[in-house]
C-alpha cells in the first residue's frame, strides 16, 4: 500500500518536474537542426521562475473567471497527466479514470482556457478561442474515434490494461493500431499547438491560437498555463508511448530496479518523440488556418476507418 | 398508495388552474400559485421516489373502458423526473412571475400543464394517455400564446399546435394498430396481445414520428425552436428539460413495452434519427445568436443522444443481450435525466438575463458575470455539465453511451455493425461541438466587456430564481459525483424493459462505475474531483509561496492597441464562422458573398452569409405548397352552380353503386 501510494506520487510529481525539460528539449534540439545553438534544455525552468517572481497586471475588464482559469486549466492537465502511466502501470489511483476521462480532462482544461480568453474581451482573445473550439471540435471526435480503435483491440479504455493487450503476444501486427498511430500523432500536434497547426515560437501574428488566447496573462497566471501547457505536451507524448510503445513499463509491485528501468525507458521513448517532433516542426510549413481541419479530418477519418474495421473484424 | 396519492395531486394541480384564472390579477396570485404547485410537485416526487407499484381503474372515460392509471417502475422513474422539473420551474417562477405582464395567461395554464405530463406516466390505456397528452400539448401551448401580440409567438403557436395535432394523431393510429382487432385498449390487453411483425414495424414508425416529433427528432423538430424559447422562461425550461421528457417516456411505453418481442432492424431508424438530431441540432445552435433559441436547438441535440441510447438498446434487446441492453437503456435515461437538469438552469440563467437587461440576442450582451455574480457561477456549471466535462453529470451519462459503442461488436448483424461506428463519430461530433456551442454562448454573453447599454442596468435576480438555479447545478454536481446511486435509482426500471441490469454499483469502493461485471473499466468522478481540487490548492499554495502574489489592474494591454471600445471584440457570429466554415456547407448549404466597394468609393464592404434549414426547405415548404396547391384546386369546387353540384351528388350514387356491385 506504502508503496503504491509512493509510485502515485512519484508519478504525479515526476511529469510535473520534468514537464519543462520536454518542451526545452524540443526547442534544443529544434535550434541544433537550425543551426542555431538555442537556449539551454533549462532554459523553460528560469522563464517559469522569472514569472513567478513578476508581479501580476490585470486588466481591469477581467472578472474572477480570469484569475481562477489558470489554477483550473493546470489542475485539470495535470490530473490528466497523472492518469497516464509513464513509467509504471497500474498505479493506485489508476481506476479514477480511463483513456475516455483523460479526453475529456483535456477537454475541461480547453473549456476554461477558451473561457478564460473571452473574459476580458479583446479581439485577440477572440479570435484565439473561436479558433482553438474549431480544431477542438474536430480534434475531440477525431481523440475518441481513435480511442475506440484501440479500445476495441484491447477491449477495454484502461490505459494499464491497453498496455497490457499491446504487449501480449496474441496481437499480432493489426492494420487498425498502425492507423490509429497516424491519427493520434495528428491530433496531438493539433492540441499541442505545434507547427503545422500552430507556432507555439510566435507573436502578434494573425494565424497564431494559443498564444492569442493567453495574450492578457502575466506573471504567475501566465508560469501556470505554459506549465499547463508542458505538461499537455508531455502527457500526449507519454500517451502515445503507452499506447503504441509499451515495452519497458514497470508492472506493478515491481522492485525498485525494475521501476529505475521503467523510468529509463520512458526518459528514451520522451527523448525519441521530443526529436521526432522538432525534426517534424523543422521540415513542414505552418498551414493556413482554414487548412487545419483538412488535417484534422485525416485524423477523423482514420479513427472511423479504424473503428469500422474492427466492427467487421476483431483481426483486422 | 401511490396511484391515488398522484392522482390526488394531479386533481389539486387541475383545482388550481380553475382557481388561477378569477385570482390571476391579485398581487398575491402568482408566488401562491406558483408556491403550491411547487409543493405540489415535491409531494409527487417523494411519492414516486418512495412508494411501489400500484394500479387503479377509475369509473370514468369511454363507459366500457373506464380510466386506467397504473404506476411501474419507469413510470416512476420519469414521475420523479417530472415532478424535481416542476418543482424547480416553480420556485424559480416565484421570482421570475413578478415579471410577467399578463399573468392570466401564464397561471391557469402553467399547473394544468404539470397536471397533463404527470398523468401520461401514470395513464393505463390508450384513451387515458391520449387524453392527457393532449391536455399536456393544448396547455403548453397556451402558454407558447402567452405573449400573443407578438407575431413570433403567432407563428411558433400555429407551427406548434399543427405539429402537435399531428404527433397526437400518429400515436392514436399507433394506439389503434396495437388494440385492434380485439379492440382491447388497455395496456395490459395490448402487452398480451401479439402483432404479425409488418404491422409492429408500422407502429415502431408511428411511434417514432409521434413521441419523436414532441421530442424534437430531426427532421420533425421544426416548432421546437420556435416554440420553446416563446414561452416564459420557466415554461421553457419546463417544455425544454421535461416535456421532451414525456415525449421519450411515449417511445419507451410503446416500443419497448407494448409492442412486445423486438426485431434488430428496428434500431437502424431510431439510431439514425437520433445521430442526426444530435449532430445537426448542436450545429444549428451554435449558429444561433438568440439565448433561448440556442437552448432549443441544444436540447433536440441532447434528445438526440438519448434516442442514439434506446437505438442501442433496441438492438441489443433484439438480439437477447440483456447486459449490454441495460447499459444502453441506463445511458439513455440517465441522459435524459442529466439534461432535464442543466438546461432546466440555463433556461433560468436565460430569463434572469432577459428580466435583468429585457435582451435574447447575445450580441448585445457581454459582460454579465459582474452584475450577476451568483447566476453566471450557476450557469457555468450548467454549462460544463451539458458540454460533457468530468467530473460533472453530462459526462458521466455520455461516458456511459461511449462504453455502450463499445460493446457494440458483438452484434450479430452487419447492418449495426456499419451504422454504430458512424453513429459514434456524430456523437463524438455532437460532444465537441457542444462544447464549442456553450464556449461561445457563455462567454459571448456572460463575458467580456458589455457590448450594450442594457447591461449597465441589469441586476442580479431575485433569491427565489437564485435559489432554484443554485440547487439544480448542485444536483449536475451531486449526479455528477455520485453517477452510481443514479444509476442504481434507474435499474429497477431498466430490469423491468430489457430483463437485465447494470451490476450494483453503490456497492463499489469509492463510489466508482463500473458499466460491465466482466470488463475492468471504471470512472470515478468523485475521485477526479478530488484530485482537480487538490491539484489546483496544490498550484496556488506553491505559486504563492514560491513567487510573488502582487497584483496590479491595468488597461487592457491588446497587443498594444488598448482603449478600443467594445466593438471591436469579438461577436457571436464572428465567433462561429470558423465552425461554420467546417461544416457549413454540408450542414446548411451556406455561403457568404463579400460586397467590396470600388477604390476610391467610402462605402462600407459588406459580408453577407447565407444558411439555408434544410429540413425546413426540402420537406416543410413544398408540403406547405402541395397543401396550398391542393387548396387551389378544391377551391374551384366552391363556386359551382347548383346543376353541377346535383350532378356531382349523382355521379358519386352510380359511382358507389357501381362499386358495390363489382365488389360482390
Amino acid at each position: 500500500m506504502i508503496q503504491a501510494l509512493a509510485e502515485q506520487g512519484t508519478q504525479m510529481m515526476v511529469v510535473l518536474v520534468l514537464a519543462p525539460l520536454l518542451t526545452g528539449y524540443v526547442r534544443c534540439v529544434k535550434a541544433r537542426l537550425q543551426r542555431r545553438r538555442g537556449p539551454s534544455v533549462l532554459q523553460p525552468y528560469r522563464d517559469l521562475q522569472r514569472l513567478l517572481n513578476k508581479e501580476v497586471v490585470l486588466p481591469e475588464t477581467s472578472s474572477w473567471l480570469f484569475r481562477a482559469a489558470p489554477y483550473g486549466v493546470f489542475s485539470a492537465t495535470w490530473v490528466a497527466a497523472a492518469l497516464v502511466p509513464t513509467f509504471a502501470t497500474n498505479l493506485l489511483f489508476s481506476w479514477s479514470g480511463d483513456l475516455i476521462a483523460i479526453i475529456a480532462l483535456l477537454g475541461t482544461g480547453r473549456f476554461i482556457q477558451a473561457l478564460a480568453a473571452l473574459d476580458v474581451g479583446t479581439s485577440f482573445g477572440g479570435i484565439g478561442s473561436s479558433r482553438e473550439v474549431m480544431i477542438a471540435s474536430l480534434a475531440e471526435p477525431a481523440l475518441i474515434m481513435l480511442v475506440f480503435t484501440i479500445a476495441l483491440i484491447a477491449g477495454t479504455t484502461q490505459l494499464s490494461d491497453i498496455a497490457a493487450a499491446v504487449l501480449s503476444p496474441t496481437l499480432g501486427l493489426r492494420v487498425s493500431l498502425a492507423l490509429a498511430l497516424i491519427g493520434f500523432v495528428i491530433v496531438a500536434i493539433a492540441e499541442n499547438a505545434r507547427i503545422p497547426v500552430d507556432n507555439p515560437a510566435t507573436h502578434l501574428e494573425l494565424t497564431m491560437v494559443h498564444e492569442a488566447m493567453v495574450l492578457e496573462y502575466s506573471g504567475r497566471y501566465l508560469a501556470m498555463i505554459d506549465l499547463a501547457a508542458a505538461l499537455k505536451l508531455l502527457m500526449y507524448a507519454s500517451l502515445i508511448a503507452c499506447v503504441f510503445c509499451p515495452w519497458g513499463l514497470a508492472p506493478p509491485g515491481s522492485t525498485l530496479a525494475r521501476t529505475g528501468l521503467g523510468m529509463a525507458a520512458w526518459a528514451g521513448k520522451m527523448a525519441v518523440a521530443g526529436t521526432a517532433l522538432a525534426l517534424f516542426e523543422t521540415i513542414v510549413a505552418k498551414m493556413r488556418v482554414f487548412r487545419v481541419p483538412d488535417f484534422l479530418g485525416i485524423a477523423l477519418m482514420l479513427g472511423l476507418l479504424g473503428t469500422l474495421l474492427l466492427f467487421v473484424s476483431r483481426s483486422l | 398508495m401511490t396511484v391515488p396519492v398522484v392522482l390526488g395531486c394531479c386533481a389539486g394541480l387541475l383545482l388550481l388552474a380553475v382557481a388561477a384564472g378569477p385570482v390571476a390579477r391579485s398581487r398575491h396570485a402568482s408566488p401562491l400559485i406558483y408556491g403550491s404547485t411547487g409543493a405540489i410537485c415535491l409531494l409527487v416526487c417523494i411519492a414516486a421516489l418512495t412508494g411501489g407499484d400500484d394500479a387503479l381503474v377509475l369509473p370514468v372515460g369511454l363507459p366500457w373502458l373506464g380510466a386506467h392509471f397504473r404506476l411501474d417502475r419507469l413510470g416512476a422513474v420519469f414521475l420523479a423526473l417530472i415532478d424535481l422539473g416542476g418543482t424547480g420551474a416553480s420556485l424559480y417562477a416565484i421570482g421570475y412571475g413578478r415579471h410577467e405582464p399578463a399573468p392570466r395567461r401564464v397561471l391557469p395554464f402553467f399547473p394544468a400543464f404539470i397536471a397533463g405530463m404527470n398523468l401520461v406516466v401514470v395513464a393505463d390505456d390508450a384513451y387515458t394517455f391520449l387524453f392527457a397528452w393532449e391536455l399536456m400539448s393544448l396547455a403548453s401551448w397556451a402558454l407558447v400564446m402567452a405573449d400573443h401580440r407578438s407575431a413570433d409567438s403567432q407563428r411558433a403557436g400555429i407551427v406548434y399546435l399543427l405539429m402537435a395535432t399531428f404527433s397526437a394523431l400518429t400515436l392514436l393510429l399507433a394506439f389503434g394498430l396495437l388494440a385492434a382487432p380485439q379492440g382491447g385498449y388497455a395496456f395490459a390487453d395490448m402487452r398480451a396481445g401479439a402483432l404479425p411483425p409488418g404491422r409492429a414495424a408500422l407502429v415502431l414508425t408511428l411511434a417514432l414520428i409521434g413521441a419523436g416529433s414532441k421530442a424534437g427528432l430531426m427532421p420533425l423538430h421544426a416548432w421546437l425552436p420556435l416554440a420553446h424559447p416563446a414561452a416564459p422562461s420557466h415554461v421553457s425550461a419546463l417544455m425544454s428539460g421535461v416535456m421532451t421528457k414525456v415525449a421519450i417516456y411515449a417511445f419507451i411505453r410503446i416500443v419497448f413495452d407494448l409492442l412486445g418481442p423486438t426485431t434488430w432492424w428496428w434500431a437502424v431508424p431510431v439510431l439514425t434519427a437520433g445521430g442526426t438530431a444530435a449532430t445537426l441540432g448542436v450545429l444549428h445552435a451554435l449558429m444561433e445568436r438568440d439565448l433561448k433559441r440556442l437552448l432549443a436547438y441544444s436540447t433536440i441535440e441532447n434528445v438526440g443522444i438519448v434516442f442514439i441510447g434506446l437505438g442501442l438498446a433496441l438492438a441489443f434487446r433484439a438480439n437477447a443481450m440483456p447486459a449490454a441492453a441495460a447499459l444502453a437503456l441506463t445511458a439513455a435515461l440517465f441522459h435524459a435525466f442529466n439534461h432535464m437538469l442543466f438546461k432546466s438552469v440555463l433556461f433560468f440563467g436565460a430569463g434572469s438575463v432577459l428580466v435583468a437587461t429585457g435582451e435574447r440576442n447575445i450580441e448585445r450582451l457581454g459582460g454579465l458575470t459582474r452584475v450577476m455574480p451568483v447566476s453566471a457561477a450557476c450557469v457555468l456549471i450548467a454549462c460544463m455539465a451539458i458540454s460533457a466535462l468530468p467530473p460533472l453529470n453530462g459526462f458521466a451519462s455520455e461516458w456511459l453511451t461511449f462504453q455502450t459503442i463499445l460493446v457494440s461488436p458483438a452484434l450479430p448483424q452487419w447492418g449495426l455493425r456499419l451504422l454504430v461506428p458512424a453513429v459514434g463519430t456524430l456523437l463524438a461530433l455532437a460532444a465537441a461541438l457542444a462544447a464549442a456551442c456553450f464556449v461561445r454562448a457563455y462567454g459571448i454573453a456572460w463575458l467580456g466587456r458589455p457590448r450594450s447599454a442594457c447591461v449597465e442596468r441589469a441586476r442580479e435576480t431575485d433569491r427565489f430564481s437564485l435559489a432554484a438555479m443554485a440547487g439544480f447545478a448542485a444536483l449536475c454536481v451531486l449526479a455528477g459525483l455520485f453517477p452510481g446511486l443514479v444509476i442504481d435509482a434507474l435499474s429497477p426500471a431498466v430490469q423491468l424493459l430489457v430483463g437485465g441490469r447494470l451490476p450494483s454499483e453503490s456497492g463499489l469502493p469509492w463510489l466508482s462505475i463500473e458499466p460491465s461485471a466482466d470488463r475492468n473499466t471504471s470512472y470515478n468522478a468523485l475521485m477526479v474531483f478530488v484530485f482537480i481540487v487538490g491539484a489546483a490548492t496544490t498550484g496556488w499554495v506553491a505559486v504563492h509561496r514560491l513567487g510573488t502574489s502582487a497584483v496590479r489592474r491595468a488597461q487592457l494591454w491588446d497587443c498594444g492597441y488598448p482603449g478600443l471600445g467594445p466593438a471591436s471584440e469579438y461577436s457571436a457570429a464572428g465567433y462561429a464562422q470558423p465552425i461554420r466554415r467546417v461544416f457549413g456547407p454540408l450542414a446548411f448549404r451556406s455561403s457568404e458573398t463579400v460586397m467590396m466597394p470600388p477604390p476610391g468609393d467610402l462605402s462600407p464592404a459588406r459580408i453577407r452569409k447565407h444558411l439555408h434549414d434544410q429540413a425546413w426547405e426540402l420537406l416543410y415548404l413544398p408540403l406547405c405548397d402541395a397543401v396550398l396547391a391542393l387548396a387551389e384546386l378544391f377551391n374551384r369546387f366552391q363556386f359551382l352552380t347548383i346543376r353541377r353540384y346535383l350532378s356531382f351528388v349523382f355521379l358519386a350514387l352510380v359511382g358507389l353503386l357501381l362499386a358495390l356491385t363489382l365488389w360482390q
